[in-house]
């Protein structure tokens, strides 16, 4: 008897090793995120809304019941760490795709070694030289730094602005933001008067902002960083009894920096997703349904506000989860469905990839914002 | 450049000139009595800022700020007595090393605690956009907080080391640990003296700067490297030297923007404390002799 029993255990085991991974696979997804350092208020709510995705997803049975593990290595914004974590999730993980790295200096480090090894990348980096020229493993969520500078510069021509001064941190973001708010301000014929560049660290700019208040001609100030300064420079400005408009990048969609500018930051002037109004848009919006609802899983699961940068990780998990859906545990093919993925609504637009276009975004998932009783509201002029 | 905008660029340079100073000073507290450099030296501004704004919830402002003092005394303390005190005659190039780690540590506890969000206390007086006119420039009124405490803190150290006797025994053991030791002072209790000061000046500072630069869990790198320079600037262990060399870079780093991009201002501040490393490693104001003396 106990011969038999044991024999038959012995056959369920091997039955079941043979038949258990055809269908409960477990895919491995990696993430390269900045969950501390420098970065941390954008890796912190991309890995926190990343994992909240994958326990959701996985609650509800996976991807055609494959369940997703998620490894989230913490890079700390350092390019030098998420080149060793990118190798190491692709080649001993061997994870299917790679979410992050959160910053763009950290992506375009790793772009070149994601793409020779065939693996694909969903960056959660704003900077458009990640998509462009395009790599075709590698694409990503936030919305084109080129259109939040068109949108800006289509406000300022209705506001007969036409002389200003641009402030960037030194960071990827910064110097990118830069670079594309010189080279498009002749299309819409503004003149950057002054421009400077400060540290990430930096903690008190009222010398500069003393040194382009001198100069007259400013007739509005664009301050593009994802770094604290951007709650010092409106404290600086305003302090100086200096009001001219003032104009930040989307970095600035995050309610603790507005926080942390307290009444300076009233009227600040920035394009950014829909998701820090997501109440007050129409009920029709595509978008409504889903940004309510990540709001409020997020902030009652975590304690915090969310912030668009969340979204940036909450819309890469539902892309990539959308493309293994399609094509399966397999890189190539999740990376062609990517790229056939069409009008996936997410917080920070509705997208809509080709073999182009690997943002997917138009320049209307930007809508002007401003900020009112330390609320962020739609601006919508003067 | 007009008068106006000189104003503003001294105003700019004293504040972070005050600010430089007070961490400088208390690298000197620690370096006096124990000959090494106390790299956490920033994590004890970043604890009295943090603490305070979380102490906040619960109390009024100027007891918070006093709350959080002396917790970050407390945590000086214990630093010392446990990672410091029970090491026989260790070598300085241990210590700094210890302190360095104790450093790393601290941000650690920092982010786990108070997560990595920037925060900042309220402005004592007015908000984010007042401001107060002085020859025409218009600066926030936190500046004058900054600067006062710094000045109040510089003079009180002055009489606490001249005129006490704990505070004159902290200087028999600078001068000469073994002989203080001879005379019956007990040197590792002044050197955790030193370690309680110099936390709780740090947290002083963490406060009253906090409404300007924000408080956040990895501050305490960027100021210990620049208290660092000033410290060496000004002659290590020498107050006054750090008051007048903290002066010095803020001003200078200040009026730097004037002439050269902004990204340049900490290369600015490094290139001075190579400079002076090669030239005058004694300091603008340390005597030769004692820098002959010392073992760092």
């Amino acid at each position: 008897m106990k011969k038999i029993t044991s024999k038959l255990l012995l056959a369920v085991v091997a039955v079941s090793l043979c038949v258990a991974p055809a269908f409960a696979e477990t895919i491995k997804v990696g993430a390269i995120l900045a969950v501390t350092g420098g970065a941390s208020f954008l890796g912190g709510p991309e890995a926190r809304s990343l994992e909240m995705m994958v326990e959701e997803i996985n609650a509800k049975g996976g991807v055609n019941g494959n369940k997703i593990e998620l490894i989230i290595k913490d890079s700390a914004a350092s390019p030098e760490k998420a080149i060793s974590f990118a190798k190491q999730l692709i080649e001993e993980d061997k994870v299917l795709a790679i979410i992050g790295p959160s910053t763009s200096g950290e992506t375009m480090k790793i772009k070149n070694i994601c793409q020779q090894a065939k693996t694909p990348l969903i960056s959660c980096g704003a900077a458009e030289v990640i998509v462009n020229p395009v790599a075709s493993y590698v694409f990503k969520t936030p919305q084109k730094d080129s259109y939040a500078v068109k949108k800006i510069y289509m406000e300022m021509n209705k506001m007969g602005i036409s002389k200003i001064a641009v402030l960037a941190g030194n960071t990827g973001f910064g110097k990118a933001g830069k670079g594309q708010l010189l080279k498009l301000a002749p299309e819409f014929g503004i003149e950057v008067v002054e421009v400077e560049v400060y540290d990430k660290k930096s903690n008190d700019l009222s010398a500069v902002v003393a040194k382009i208040k001198a100069n007259k001609d400013v007739q509005a100030v664009i301050n593009w960083s994802i770094v604290p300064a951007q709650a010092i420079v409106p404290k600086n400005m305003r302090q100086a009894g200096w009001d001219v408009p003032l104009f930040q990048s989307h970095g600035f969609g995050n309610i603790k920096y507005v926080e942390a500018a307290g009444a300076a930051a009233e009227g600040i002037i920035f394009p950014a997703g829909r998701l820090l109004i997501a109440e007050s848009l129409p009920d029709d919006h595509p978008q409504k349904a889903l940004l309510t609802a990540y709001k409020k899983n997020y902030e009652s699961k975590f304690n915090e506000p969310a912030s668009t940068f969340g979204g940036h990780g909450y819309d890469a998990i539902t892309i990539l989860a959308a493309a293994i859906g399609v094509g399966g545990n397999d890189r190539e093919k999740v990376r062609t469905a990517i790229e056939n993925l069409k009008n996936i609504p997410g917080t920070g637009g509705v997208f809509s990839f080709s073999a182009e276009d690997h943002n997917g975004l138009d320049i209307d998932a930007f809508q002007m914002m401003t900020v009112k009783d330390g609320k962020f509201v739609a601006y919508t002029g003067k | 450049m007009t008068t106006e905008l000189f104003i503003q660029y001294l105003m700019a340079g004293i504040t972070y000139g005050s600010i430089y100073a007070i961490v400088a000073i208390g690298f000197n507290i620690i370096y006096n009595t124990t000959g090494i450099i106390n790299f956490a030296q920033g994590e004890f501004v970043m604890f009295g800022g943090m603490i305070a704004i979380s102490l906040l919830q619960y109390m009024p402002m100027p007891l918070a700020i006093i709350l959080a003092v002396l917790i970050t005394m407390l945590i000086g303390a214990l630093i010392e007595v446990c990672f410091i005190r029970w090491l026989k005659s260790p070598s300085v190039l241990r210590l700094i090393i210890i302190t360095i780690g104790i450093s790393i540590i601290s941000r650690e506890v920092a982010v786990h605690i108070w997560g990595e969000s920037i925060r900042s206390l309220p402005y004592f007086v007015g908000n984010e956009i007042s401001s107060v006119a002085v020859f025409g420039a218009r600066v926030s009124s936190q500046v004058f907080w900054v600067i006062a405490a710094s000045a109040l803190m510089v003079v009180c150290l002055g009489i606490f080391f001249k005129t006490t006797s704990v505070g004159r025994e902290m200087r028999a053991c600078a001068s000469n640990r073994k002989a203080a030791t001879l005379c019956g002072i007990n040197t590792q209790n002044m050197v955790t003296l030193s370690f309680v000061l110099s936390a709780g000046i740090g947290a002083l500072a963490g406060c009253v700067m906090s409404p300007i630069t924000h408080s956040q869990y990895d501050m305490g790198t960027g100021l210990a490297i620049k208290g660092f320079t000033v410290a060496i600037l000004g002659g290590l262990g020498s107050s006054g030297g750090a008051v007048a060399a903290g002066l010095l870079l803020g001003i200078l780093e200040a009026f730097s923007v004037s002439v050269v991009p902004l990204a340049f201002q900490d290369a600015i501040s490094i290139a001075i404390l190579l400079i002076i490393l090669f030239v005058r490693p004694q300091g603008l104001f340390g005597s030769k002799e004692a820098a002959g003396l010392s073992e760092f």
